[in-house]
Parts: structure tokens; sequence; C-alpha cells
């Protein structure tokens, strides 16, 4: 890899070097595994590794999930409750799969989240924070499609509100709906395709990680100055980095045991607190559930989708402007959407010249309050569609187009940063006193 | 440049853009029936057509039939009730979301009047006691609750929006009234749909 320099891999046997001519695979593992790293990372730098036991958690219990279920609208229920109840530890796989979702978004968001504060989103990270987006938006459409196999009430339900979304795209909308559905509602080849699909994505998913990886180290990590490694030779990147491996890889794993007690024990205890029990139900298409409510993880987006009504001015001028072609309903699917690209654009809407939050006074207060409105906005999601949630929704929607579009671009302007330290070394200093210390024996 | 190689030029040139073109239009149609696959099956086409026996559907009551794997309402509106969306339709008619009837039997620009959304009746009974409509709220496709909403119609429990006695939609976010899907009597008690 290019970018901060550090030892590269020698062959040093006969039987090394006689792979190495012909498939460098060793070499690209070592130099991908010591990997030099701000030295700096704090606890908020651990959940890629997270996601990656989530990723791989979802495909192994995954495929055992397959091995005993149908996807057939007449046998899918009936499949899933037999792997409930007769396969040979079927619950406990089931319930990692259902719960290591869960998992898999709490880490993505705190991950997210991370970068925003502290513009791990800048330049030169653009691509890799844009890898990231579309890995998220791979995980929401695989989630999304996962939910539906099981052909409870939400399953169905949801997927029909989901692809709803797209029946409201003016002109064609209808016509990829039905394409996407197989048929003139959610049926038989519904299951099947999203079944197919749900197979399929996270493999793609693992390839973006890759390249997500093969990003970030080309560019080197980010950390929590914001500053960047000291390039100008070995010695001198040594000073702000350690390898990898061994010391980032056993912080992350411990920080990983840490988190998957608590996993387990939701797993263990609670497996269905975060669902919901009309799945427990199975499909009907004549009757709704009283209150449809999608996963906890897409609860942001759906009060985004939903706060744009026809009485908001926005959406009524919109519609006054396009002729009528943008309507309510487009309205809102523009705005979920949208709200997910205005966090891609981030790299592009940020003006400041220093990248850490940390060393930003009045950003803090705008992320902090970004925060809290995720939060408001997943509240919201969840409650029924009347006031006063309605205005609740709309004035959080408001702010977080508000901090992308408006207040990012602005902050980077009026801001008088803080000076961050000249490196990292400094930084790393700062917190746990000098290197040299370490020479002394303690005696 | 002699002659002879600028007229060698424009020759593999076209050589180009014929090769390319070809491989465009040779990829599209290896394509499409990749894509074309994933729209409806024969025999989901197939089941377009359905008849319907409403003899037992009493004033008052609604049956919900399945057509195209849809939900259809098929209400069966009492006097009280038919007088009642008459009231509606004097009070609403201006002011409606969506002001035109969206029924399938009439012209695609007639208006949401009560009497453009009914059936119309079977000999012997009155004026608009049939409404035949697609249960499928025109928002997000939840399927609507009867007797219930701020006008007494239907309502939607998904994102709530709130249908009228003519499942013209009043309030909430959906943009459009119920669709009245193809609909006919058959006989005096059989209705045709599709």
């Amino acid at each position: 890899m290019s970018g901060i320099p550090h030892d590269h891999y020698e062959p040093k046997s006969d039987g090394e070097k006689w792979l190495n001519s012909r498939l460098p695979i060793v070499g690209l593992l070592y130099d991908t595994l010591m990997i030099p790293t701000p030295k700096n990372l704090n606890w908020w730098w651990i959940w890629g590794i997270v996601l990656a036991f989530c990723l791989a958690l979802q495909i192994v219990t995954g495929i055992i999930l397959v091995m005993h279920y149908t996807p057939h609208v007449d046998l899918a229920f009936a499949s899933v409750e037999h792997i409930m109840r007769n396969v040979n530890g079927g619950y406990f796989i089931r319930y990692l799969h259902m719960n290591g979702a869960s998992l898999f978004f709490v880490a993505v968001y705190i991950h997210m989240f991370r970068g925003l504060y502290y513009g791990s989103y800048k330049a030169p990270r653009e691509i890799t924070w844009i890898i990231g987006m579309l890995i998220y938006l791979m995980m929401m459409g695989t989630a999304f499609m996962g939910y539906v196999l099981p052909w409870g009430q939400m399953s169905f339900w949801g997927a029909t509100v989901i692809t709803g979304l797209f029946g409201a795209i003016p002109f064609v909308g209808e016509a990829i709906q039905t394409w996407l559905l197989g048929g003139p509602a959610v049926d038989n080849a519904t299951l099947n395709r999203f079944f197919s699909l749900h197979y399929l994505l996270p493999f793609i998913i693992a390839a973006l990680v890759i390249v997500h990886i093969w990003a970030f180290h080309t560019t080197g990590n980010n950390n929590p100055t914001g500053v960047e490694v000291r390039r100008g030779s070995k010695a001198e990147a040594e000073k702000d980095t350690l390898p990898f491996w061994p010391y980032f890889v056993i912080k992350d794993l411990f920080a990983l045991a840490v988190i998957l007690v608590v996993f387990w024990a939701i797993v263990g205890f609670m497996p269905n607190y975060l669902g919901h029990p009309d799945n427990y139900i199975e499909a009907n298409p004549l009757v709704t559930p009283a209150h449809i409510v999608p996963e906890w993880y897409f609860l942001p987006f759906y009060a985004i989708l939903r706060a744009f009504t026809g009485e908001v001015w926005v959406v009524q001028f919109a519609s006054f402007i396009t002729g009528g072609i943008i309507d309510a309903k487009f309205f809102g699917v523009i705005a979920m959407f949208g709200a997910i690209l205005a966090m891609a654009l981030a790299p592009w809407l940020d003006t400041s010249s220093v990248r850490s939050g940390k060393y930003r006074p009045m950003f803090k207060w705008w992320f902090y309050l970004l925060i809290i409105d995720f939060f408001a906005l997943m509240w919201l999601g969840a409650m029924p569609a009347e006031e006063p949630y309605a205005t609740f929704s709309l004035i959080a929607s408001a702010y977080w187009f508000a901090y992308f579009f408006v207040i990012l671009p602005i902050l980077g302007v009026i801001e008088k940063p803080l000076t961050p330290p000249e490196t990292i070394e400094e930084d790393f200093n700062a917190h746990y006193g000098k290197a040299d210390a370490e020479a002394t024996p303690a005696e | 440049m002699s002659h002879a190689e600028d007229h060698e030029g424009t020759r593999r040139d076209f050589l180009y853009y014929v090769a390319g073109g070809a491989g465009v239009v040779a990829t599209g149609a290896a394509v499409w029936p990749l894509i074309n696959q994933m729209n409806p099956s024969a025999d989901v086409q197939a089941l377009s057509s359905i008849r319907t026996d409403v003899s037992g559907v009493e004033p008052g009551t609604q049956l919900t039939v399945k057509w195209l794997g849809k939900p259809v309402f098929i209400r069966h509106r009492t006097g009280a009730e038919i007088a009642e969306a008459q009231q509606q339709d004097e009070e609403a008619i201006g002011s409606l979301p969506d002001p035109l009837a969206r029924n399938f039997n009439l012209n695609a620009d007639a208006p949401a009047t009560d009497a453009n959304r009914v059936m119309p009746s079977p000999e012997g009974e009155a004026e608009g006691a049939w409404i035949v409509q697609m249960g499928v709220c025109t928002h997000l496709g939840c399927v609507p609750l009867g007797d219930a909403g701020d006008f007494g119609g239907w309502f939607c429990p998904c994102h709530g929006s709130h249908y009228d006695l003519a499942g013209r939609i009043r309030k909430g976010p959906a943009p459009e009234n119920l669709p009245v899907p193809p609909a006919e009597w058959v006989d005096a008690t059989t209705i045709k749909l599709g």
C-alpha cells in the first residue's frame, strides 16, 4: 500500500519465495494486518471490528437457516416455526440472526456518527466515506428483505409499504413496483426474489468492505485529533503509529468481547425485545395490523418519510412548481432518501479547515444536537401518525437537513477553531506521558 | 496524410461504430430477458377477472374480496349512510384533496361526486346503495379499516389517512381517492370484478 512508510513482507524461506513470486498473497495479508495505525485511537474506533464480526455472524447463521427454511407463501411461516421448535438449536441460531441484524445497525450507526464527529469523511477519505454509505444502503436493503422472509404480518405489510415507495415515482412508479413485486401485490413471486437477493447482498457487502478497507489503508486511518500521520520517513511515522497487529487487534477484540456479553444476554434472555409480536401472526393480505412499525433501525428515516404531508408548505410549494408531479407521497420518498444522501455529501458540505470536531467549539454543540435529533426521529418513527408527533417529526426532519445543508457549510466560515496538536505523538504523550518513561524499569 | 491512409481511417472508424453498436444491441438483448423475468408471470396475469356473489351482504356491512392479490371493499350502504354521503358531497365537493372520481368505469376526468363513485344500483334498490373500491390506501398500500376515521368511512391505520363514505381522501397523507375497479352487475346478486 502507498501512504504511511512501514516495513514490508520479505519472504525468507525457499517455499515463501516460491509462493511470493507466483502469488504475493502473504505479503498482501501482512501489509494489511501490519498497517501503521495512529496510536491515539480511542474507543470509538472499535466498531469496525464489531461490524466485521456482524457480517460474518449474519452470513454463517444465514447459511444455516437457509438449510431449514422454505421460501413459499404457504410454507415460509411454518418453516420458520419448524426452525424454532424442531431443528436442533434452531431457535438460538435464528435469534442470533435476528438480533445480529440489530447489533449490526447499532455498530454501523455509532461508526457513522464517529466519522461525522471526527471528520473522518473529509479529504482525503471521501471515497472511504462513500463506499461506507453504499454498504449502509445495502445493509438496509438486506435487512428489509430478510424481515420479509418469515412471512408474518409485519413482513407482509412492511414489504407492501416499502415497495409502495417506488410506486410513488411519477409516471413509471407503478410499472417499477409491479416489476419489483412480480405481480399486482406482494405475493409468492415477491417472497422468492427477496429470498434470492437477501442471500446475494451480504456477499456484495463483503466485497465492498474490502474496498472500504483498501481505501482507508491507502489514506491511513483518521484519529481523534484529525491530524495526519507524519510520512517523511519510517522513523517519523513510527512515532505516530503502532502496527494494527497486535496492538489494535487485541484492543478491538477486548471491546468486541464486552459487547458480545451484552449481545448474548439479549439473545439468551430477551430475544424478541426488539421485534414485533405481529410478526408471529402469519401474513394476511386482507388485514393490516393496527400499527405498522418498521424495525427500530429504520425508524429515524421512516419518521422523515411520514413528516412531509400535504399540509406542509414546502410540499405544497414543490407540488406547485412541478405542476403536481411531486405530490406529498413522492416528496416523502425524496426526503427519506435525501436524508441519507445528505450524509453521503458531508465531505463536500463541510467547509471547515479543521478535521476533528474536538477542536471545533461551535460544531460540537450542533453535532450533539444532531445525535439528539437522531434519537428523537427514532422515537417519533414509532409513534402513530397524529399530533403532536406529526409536528415534532417535521421539526426534527428539518434539523436533520439543516445540519448538513446549512450548518456544516456556514460553520466552516464563521467558527474560530482551536489549534489541534502538531502531531499525533504530541497528543498521545499529553494523555499517556512521554514514551521514554517506559524505558525506566518498574522496580 | 495520404488519401489511402485517410480512407483506411474512415473505414476503421466505421467498423468501430458498427462493432460497438452491435455490441450494445446484443448486450441489451441479452439483459432484457434477465430483467423481464421479474415482471408478473402468466399464471399471475391469468387471475385478472373474478365473480362475487353479494346476496349475503346486508345493508350496513361490507364484504372484502381478494382480487389481483389486493382486497376489494364491496359496501352495501344503508339509507342513512347514503343520505350522509350526499351531505358530505355538498359540504366538501369544492375542497377535496383529489377532485377526480378515480372510477375505472368512467372517464378519467370525471369529478369525484358521490354519484360518480358508487355503482349503479340493481333494480329495486336506492341509488348509491353499493360502492365498490380497492381496499388499498393510496398512500403506501395498507388496508384501511371500515367504519372508522373522522368522516365515517375508512381510516388507514398506517399513516392516518381518513376517507369519507364515498371513499374519497379527506385528511392525511394519501394523495388520491380509493380507486374504483372495473366492476359490473352480472345478475341482480353477482358483481364481476375485472
